[in-house]
C-alpha cells in the first residue's frame, strides 16, 4: 500500500517514535527525547504489571496515568481534531443527502421505490477492504487523498443508508394531514416543511446526525488507508497502539469507546424506533 | 361568499376510475353534505375542490374563479381534517392563528380573531395548551376554530366528527351547525353517517361508485330517492323492496295484493316502502314474523313477505311474536316504484 502514497515517510517516523516510546520504560530502552515529557510522570512498569496480572483483582486500580499520557502524546490532538472535522462533515453531508431521500420515500410514490430502498442498503453490502484500493487510486487521482473531505465522503456513503432509513421512519411518523393542513393555511411545500415538518422532526434529525457522527468516528479502515498525515483518531491509535505496551492499548481503546458510548446513549430511542422496537 | 361549481370532474388513479363526470353546483352559504359509503369517491371529490388532489378532467370554480390550477392556499378555502391535524409543536393559540400569521396580519388582529373564534368554539380557556394536553373533542374544536379564523369563502370538512365518541359527536354536530350558519360560509361536509348528513345538510349529494346519484334536500332524498341505491342506503333500516307484476290500468300486484302504480310497464318493476310507513291492518301484505327487536319507542319487526325479507317499524305496544302472521298495509302515498333494469325511480 505504501508505494501508492509516496508520503509514507512521515508514517514510518511516527511509528518508530511510538515504538520507542512504548517500549521505553518496560524494556529499558533509551527513551526518545521528543516524546518523553508527560511520559515520565507515569510509572509504566506498574501499569504494565497491572495489565498482565493474573488473577485480576475484583477492585481495579484506578489510575489516570495512561490517559494523561495519551492526552500529552504528540499528534493526538491533531488526530482528535481530524476525527471531529471528518465526523462533522459526515454528519452534515449524510443528513443533507439522506433526509430528502427519506422524505421522498415516505411521501411520494414513484416507480422503483422498493428497489431504491433495497439499493440504499446495498451500499453497505460491499466490504470496505474491497473498495479501499480503487478508492485510494481514485482519491489520489482527484487529489482527495489524505484530506478530511475525501474521508468524509467515504464515511458519508457508509452513513447514508442509516440517515435515509431513520429519516424515512421519522417522516412517516408525521401524518400527511398535518402537511395538507398547512398547505390549506397559506403555505407552499417549502414553507410548510419549515413551519411544521421541520420542528417536529428536528429531534429525530439530530439523532440521525449523531448516528452518522458515531459511524464516522468509529470507522477505522478507510481512515487508515486513505489518510497519512491527516489521520483521524481511530486510524492514529490503530497505527500507534500496534506497538505500544498493553496498558496503553487499553487506555487508547477506552478513549475511543467513550464518545461512541455517549452518542449511542443519546440516540438510543431512535435506534430502537428504527428497528421497530417500540420504546416510547 | 362563494358559489362552487364542479364541471365534468373525473378522476382516475391508474386504471381505477374514482370519479365519473361529476357536475354539481353549490350555492353561496349552502351547507352541502357529500354522503356515501367508503370508497365512493366523496373524499376524493372534496380533496379535488380543496386542491390536495388534481382532477384528471374537468373544472372547479369557486366564487366565479376557475381554481383547479391554483394551490390550496390560493383558493379561499379552509379545511377540517378527520384526524384534526392540530400541530403538536404549537399552542392552541398559535394553531388557530397559524393561517393568519401566514397572511402576515398584524399581531393585534391575529389576537382578536383567534380569541373570537376560540370563544365561538368554547375553547378560550385552552389557548395556552398544546395539542398533547387536549382531548379528542377539544382538538376537533381547535381544528374547526383554525379553519373559521381564516374567514374563508368555503369551509371543507372531511368526516370531522367520525373520531369522536357518540355523545360528543351529537353535541358537536349541533354546535357545528349553529356556528357555520352564523359564519356565512359555504360548507362542504363529507360523511358516511346518514344521520349526520340529514341533520346538518341544506342539501345532500348521495355518492355511489364515483357518481352523484342524487343531490337534493334531506327530506327529498329520504322521501323520494332518485335511485334504488339511495332508497337502500338512506334510512335505518332502509326501504323494503318487493317485486311487482303489472295487472293493467296502473294496477300492480305485490305479494298477492294490488296497489296503484305506474300507468305502463316497461320491463320489471319493484315496489318500495319505508319500514315506518307500514301499519298492521286487516288487509295488507301477508307477513310471517321472523324476528322482533324492541327499540324502545318502536318495534323493529323483520318478516318474510313472499319469500323476501321485509322490515316494519311498528308501535311498541303491539303484541307480536316470532311466527305470527301479520297483514301489513303500506301507506298509499309513501309507496315508491323503481325500474329494476335502470334502477331509477318511476315518477
Amino acid at each position: 500500500m505504501s508505494t501508492l502514497y509516496g508520503k509514507s515517510e512521515k508514517r514510518k517516523v511516527s511509528r518508530i517514535g511510538l515504538l520507542q516510546a512504548g517500549e521505553g520504560r518496560g524494556l529499558v530502552h533509551p527513551v526518545d527525547e521528543g516524546l518523553n515529557e508527560g511520559f515520565d510522570s507515569v510509572d509504566h512498569a506498574v501499569c504494565n504489571a497491572a495489565a498482565f496480572a493474573y488473577p485480576k483483582s475484583f477492585v481495579p486500580e484506578f489510575d489516570l496515568g495512561s490517559l494523561t499520557f495519551f492526552a500529552g502524546f504528540a499528534g493526538i490532538l491533531t488526530a482528535l481534531k481530524n476525527s471531529v472535522i471528518v465526523a462533522a462533515m459526515t454528519m452534515v453531508m449524510s443528513i443533507a443527502i439522506g433526509a430528502p431521500a427519506g422524505y421522498a420515500l415516505s411521501r411520494f410514490d414513484f416507480p422503483g421505490k422498493s428497489l431504491f430502498r433495497l439499493l440504499i442498503l446495498l451500499t453497505r453490502a460491499f466490504p470496505l477492504p474491497l473498495l479501499a484500493l480503487p478508492l485510494a487510486v481514485l482519491f489520489i487521482r482527484t487529489g482527495l487523498d489524505d484530506t478530511a473531505f475525501g474521508l468524509a465522503l467515504v464515511h458519508t456513503t457508509l452513513a447514508i443508508p442509516f440517515a435515509v432509513l431513520i429519516t424515512f421512519s421519522l417522516f412517516s411518523g408525521i401524518p400527511i394531514e398535518l402537511e395538507e393542513a398547512v398547505w390549506t393555511l397559506g403555505c407552499n411545500r417549502l414553507t410548510a416543511f419549515q413551519k411544521v415538518v421541520l420542528p417536529l422532526i428536528l429531534p429525530g434529525i439530530t439523532a440521525s446526525a449523531i448516528f452518522a457522527f458515531v459511524i464516522s468516528w468509529n470507522e477505522v479502515f478507510a481512515a487508515a488507508v486513505l489518510t497519512i498525515e491527516n489521520r483521524t483518531l481511530t486510524a492514529f491509535l490503530l497505527q500507534n497502539l500496534d506497538t505500544s505496551p498493553l496498558h496503553l492499548k487499553f487506555a487508547g481503546g477506552f478513549i475511543l469507546v467513550v464518545p461512541a458510548l455517549i452518542f449511542i446513549f443519546a440516540v438510543r430511542k431512535y435506534l430502537f424506533a428504527m428497528w421497530g422496537i417500540a420504546n416510547r | 361568499m362563494a358559489v362552487i361549481e364542479i364541471k365534468n370532474v373525473a378522476k382516475r388513479f391508474g386504471d381505477y376510475q374514482a370519479l365519473h363526470d361529476i357536475n354539481l353546483t353549490i350555492a353561496d352559504q349552502e351547507f352541502m353534505v357529500l354522503l356515501g359509503a367508503s370508497g365512493c369517491g366523496k373524499s376524493t371529490l372534496l380533496r379535488i375542490i380543496c386542491g390536495l388532489e388534481t382532477a384528471t378532467e374537468g373544472e372547479v370554480w369557486i366564487g366565479g374563479r376557475r381554481v383547479d390550477h391554483l394551490a390550496p392556499k390560493d383558493r379561499g378555502i379552509s379545511m377540517v381534517f378527520q384526524n384534526y391535524a392540530v400541530f403538536p409543536h404549537l399552542t392552541v393559540f398559535e394553531n388557530i392563528g397559524f393561517g393568519l400569521r401566514m397572511q402576515k396580519l398584524p399581531n393585534d388582529e391575529v389576537k382578536r380573531r383567534v380569541e373570537r373564534t376560540a370563544e365561538l368554539m368554547h375553547i378560550e380557556q385552552l389557548l395556552k395548551r398544546y395539542s398533547g394536553e387536549l382531548s379528542g373533542g377539544q382538538r376537533q374544536r381547535v381544528a374547526v376554530a383554525r379553519a373559521l379564523a381564516m374567514e374563508p369563502d368555503v369551509i371543507l370538512m372531511d368526516e370531522p366528527l367520525s373520531n369522536l365518541d357518540a355523545l360528543l359527536r351529537l353535541e358537536m354536530r349541533a354546535e357545528l351547525k349553529g356556528v357555520l350558519a352564523e359564519s356565512n360560509t359555504t360548507a362542504i361536509y363529507v360523511t358516511h353517517d346518514q344521520v349526520e348528513a340529514m341533520s346538518l345538510a341544506d342539501r345532500i349529494s348521495v355518492m355511489h361508485e364515483g357518481r352523484i346519484v342524487q343531490a337534493a334536500t334531506p327530506v327529498e332524498v329520504y322521501r323520494n330517492p332518485a335511485e334504488r341505491f339511495v332508497a337502500g342506503f338512506i334510512g335505518n333500516p332502509p326501504m323494503n323492496f318487493l317485486p311487482a307484476n303489472f295487472v293493467d290500468g296502473g294496477k300492480w300486484q305485490v305479494a298477492g295484493q294490488t296497489y296503484d302504480g305506474p300507468a305502463e310497464a316497461n320491463g320489471p318493476v319493484e315496489f318500495a316502502i319505508r319500514p315506518e310507513d307500514i301499519a298492521p291492518s286487516d288487509m295488507g301484505l301477508p307477513a310471517k314474523v321472523r324476528l322482533v327487536e324492541p327499540l324502545g319507542a318502536h318495534l323493529l319487526v323483520t318478516c318474510d313477505v313472499d319469500g323476501a325479507m321485509f322490515r316494519a317499524v311498528l308501535e311498541s305496544d303491539l303484541q307480536v311474536k316470532v311466527g305470527d302472521l301479520l297483514a301489513l298495509a303500506p301507506q298509499a302515498d309513501r309507496i315508491r316504484w323503481f325500474d329494476t333494469t335502470t334502477q331509477l325511480a318511476i315518477a
